[in-house]
């Protein structure tokens, strides 16, 4: 029976909305409706204030149904239907008019029109209620197990956290070994620290916790399922060695023909085709490469036909000839495993922009590297020990050029955003290269130097005064060779004056991007994400470690580009979002669902066919429509193709939307 | 008509997961557009029955716009595409009958792109307003009410 008692409660919001929708004049014309009982304002409804007057209102005026004015139904739904339930109305019997966001604000610049929209959000939204019936949420079993995708710092940490809290943790990374861009770095700001060897530590936990399960060289296939009960296939990638068999020692690496350039390195250093990405990767496991590996060349094009050998022919193996564990096979083995878990954390991290895509800064040359390519050369555990060197000639440089910003904040040639870690990091190796190589000269372009952390400042301080640095303020404008230097050609804003360096190296210190392959896996997820592949929060200041699917949480760079004690942070924030659903011993999952009403239905299966869960079935007996509670998800694609309306979403019936439509249509 | 500018209804049917959090996000970063959009949420642009944009341009809408996820992003795996197809037919079935087609618009728009959202909104209406009233509104009236 449709609702007659209505109660519209109408949200000052301070002067948010106050401020320009007249909301004395909402509150009268509502309240002129028959179904409704009681049509009244209030400061801030999500105030205690706030809620206990719904609570009272329902008490007193016995209310069948609530509709409150206010903002976006994300941030008080909850709140409102809780209070709700407080007054003794079933929680499904309030909706939310959002006349903040979608009137108020858009609209600020004009009043009347503001207001009259904000009187039909309400009408629309009362007739969208009236129909609404009372549920009770359904109640879904909870796997208390945990998924981390990336293993860089911030999924290590929060891999671990859920493994200390006796939670079974997968942890999928895939690259041959965890430990992400912090194991590349030289040394971290601005404590100077090895990262290495901060590092190590917890890729060992990770390795030897008996509640980890770990998949390096492995990606995410496809994610099924719901928040408490998601079914994921990941892929291992093919390594060619067995792993149960391989000790790491390294013998295969020493005898290997064929080098190429390391990946781990950015280029920078060499490996060979059968390798360990370092010394001390987790897990300590040796892995063919099949592009570069002349064997898996040769089968590869036999088995494509493009070469015919005549006879039996003798191909390398000498890897294997060393083996002594009889590790190396040559035989693909990639496997698909299935995993079930209850709660997922993305940590995917970040990459930086190439040199190559800023050729007027001289991406182009050999000696114009990325600041992430020089922390390699700058690391002791790199190719060059720690001693940079140019990768044209080898030389020491004598002087050395950073530029800041490279593609940061300059939306024409790469991200309208500042890439954070930047300025810090350039500091930093400025610093590096004055402890290495005293004598180098360093020359420092910046636009602002953005140093927000704790201990920053003075870290920037230090560089200034203690090492003698040359910070430049100004943007360059060109970098290119003259003779074996490399020329920059920039601007001092400070002095006004143009500024002509002649230096061996060019450091561009490029924007921060979300890494490759984020997208696809977003989408695997079903969570949003930006064009520049970061993944987008619920909300950023106060929700930034959940996404808008329940049981799926973010953390570090995979949200946007962060330090090391930022990604740390949220690697132990995203474990205990996690946690703390799978603490619990059942979920309640949302009742408004597909439903089914018999008496129409003729079983045509349409609805079947819409549907991308595979939630409906036809019932070979009664032939009829039936869905599976556990995996219908409320969409209500089914509804849309059913010729019957016997199909329909619970509350959001289509006579509840076409009224809520006849409303909005109407003119003036 | 009177003297008045033409102010067009425009109906929007928005996605609860992309459209509906652009428009949030357009009136949190405050950008603005015309009132003439008049928003309803629904859980997926694959939800939204033929019927909806039909009806709403019986009952006087000028225009409807209905708002869901990227191809690929959807929340609900493929519901877009669903949407798509559904809105496919409704623009043949108006074409055919002699309406006006781009009285149906369908927009990608993701929760990120509160900016893409108030741009459509601003151009959707500009471009409307161009074109005058709808004369799909009109048949019920011609019936003789």
């Amino acid at each position: 029976m449709a609702m007659n008692r209505i109660g519209v409660f109408i949200c000052h919001c301070g002067r948010n909305i106050a401020g320009t929708v007249d909301v004395k004049r909402v509150a009268e014309e509502i309240g002129k409706r028959e179904d409704v009982v009681l049509s009244t304002t209030y400061i801030f409804m999500c105030s205690e204030p706030g809620q206990k007057l719904i609570e009272e209102s329902i008490k007193k005026y016995n209310l069948d149904g609530v509709v409150v004015a206010n903002c976006s139904p994300t941030l008080h739904e909850k709140t409102m239907r809780n209070a709700a339930a407080r007054g003794g109305l079933n929680p499904y019997r309030v909706e939310i008019a959002n006349i903040r966001e979608w009137a108020a604000w858009p609209h600020e610049d004009n009043p009347e029109a503001a207001t009259r929209k904000a009187i039909r959000i309400i009408n629309a939204t009362i007739e969208k209620l009236k129909a609404n019936a009372s549920l009770e949420p359904i109640e879904v079993p909870v796997t208390r197990r945990a998924l981390v995708i990336g293993g860089g710092v911030a999924g290590i940490q929060a891999a671990l956290d859920l493994a200390d809290a006796g939670i079974e943790t997968i942890l999928v990374e895939k690259e041959p070994s965890i430990g992400g861009n912090m194991f590349r770095l030289s040394e971290t700001f601005p404590t100077l620290d090895c990262p290495q060897c901060i590092l190590t530590p917890k890729m060992n936990d990770v390795a030897q916790h008996p509640n980890i399960k770990l998949y390096a060289y492995s990606e995410v296939e496809s994610v099924e399922g719901y928040m408490g009960n998601f079914k994921v296939r990941i892929k291992k990638k093919s390594t060619f060695v067995d792993w149960d068999k391989c000790t790491g020692c390294g013998e295969c690496l020493r005898v290997c023909p064929i080098s190429v350039k390391s990946e781990y390195d950015l280029g920078m250093g060499e490996r060979k085709a059968i390798y360990i990405v370092n010394e001390q990767a987790v897990p300590l496991k040796a892995l063919i490469d099949e592009n570069s590996c002349i064997r898996l060349q040769f089968e590869k094009k036999v088995r494509e036909g493009k070469i015919k050998p005549k006879k039996a022919v003798k191909i390398c193996s000498k890897c294997a000839d060393v083996c002594e564990p009889n590790a190396i096979h040559f035989k693909n083995n990639e496997e698909i495993v299935e995993e079930e878990v209850g709660a997922i954390v993305v940590a995917t991290g970040y990459e930086v922009m190439p040199a190559e895509a800023f050729p007027e800064l001289g991406g182009k040359y050999p000696d114009v590297l990325t600041a992430l390519q020089f922390e390699r050369l700058l690391a002791p555990s790199g190719p060059t020990a720690g001693i940079p060197r140019r990768p044209s000639d080898g030389k020491v440089p004598e002087s050395i050029a950073f530029i800041h910003c490279v593609g940061s904040r300059d939306p024409q040639n790469g991200v309208p955003y500042c890439s954070r870690i930047c300025c810090m990091y350039t500091i930093k190796q400025a610093m590096l290269v004055k402890h290495a190589l005293p004598k180098t000269a360093v020359y420092d372009f910046y636009i602002d130097i953005r140093s927000n952390g704790k201990g920053y400042e003075e870290f920037y301080h230090r560089a200034k005064e203690e090492y003698g640095v040359n910070f430049i303020r100004g943007k360059v404008s060109k970098v290119y060779k003259v003779g074996d230097k490399y020329r920059v050609q920039g601007v001092d804003t400070l002095t006004g004056r143009i500024i002509e360096v002649d230096v061996d190296m060019v450091i561009l210190a490029t924007a921060a991007k979300g890494s490759t392959g984020v997208k696809e896996l977003a989408k695997k997820l079903r969570i949003p994400y930006d064009e520049w592949g970061w993944l987008k929060e619920t909300h950023l200041k106060l929700r930034p470690l959940e996404t808008p699917v329940g049981g799926v949480f973010i953390a570090g760079a995979a949200q946007f580009v962060k330090d090391i004690t930022d990604s740390v942070s949220q690697g132990s924030g995203a474990a205990a979002k996690a946690m703390t659903l799978l603490s619990r011993p059942q979920l309640e999952k949302e009742p408004l669902l597909a439903k089914v009403d018999t008496e129409i239905c003729a079983g045509c299966g349409r609805c079947k066919d819409q549907c991308a869960y595979g939630a409906i079935s036809i019932d070979p007996v009664r032939h009829v429509a039936v869905v599976n509670e556990a995996l219908c998800e409320g969409c209500g694609a089914c509804s849309a193709n059913c010729p019957t309306t016997a199909i329909q979403v619970v509350n959001f019936k289509k006579g509840q939307i076409i009224r809520a439509v006849d409303v909005l249509a109407e003119v003036f | 008509m009177s003297e008045k500018e033409f102010e067009p209804v425009i109906v929007g049917f928005f996605c609860n997961w992309c459209t509906s959090a652009a428009a949030d996000l357009a009136g949190t970063s405050r950008l603005h557009y015309p009132a003439n959009i008049r928003p309803i949420r629904v859980m997926c642009s694959s939800t939204v029955d033929p019927v909806y944009l039909i009806r709403a341009l019986q009952e006087g809408a000028d225009a409807t716009i209905l708002g869901g996820c990227h191809p690929g992003d959807c929340h609900y795996i493929s519901g877009n595409y669903k949407a798509r197809r559904r809105v496919v037919i409704v623009k043949t079935v108006l074409k055919s009958l002699g309406f006006d087609e781009d009285r149906v618009l369908l927009e990608w728009i993701s929760g990120s792109e509160g900016p893409k959202f108030a741009r459509v909104m601003n151009e959707y209406t500009e471009y409307i307003k161009k074109k005058g009233p709808s004369d799909f509104k009109y048949v019920d009236s011609l019936g003789g009410e």
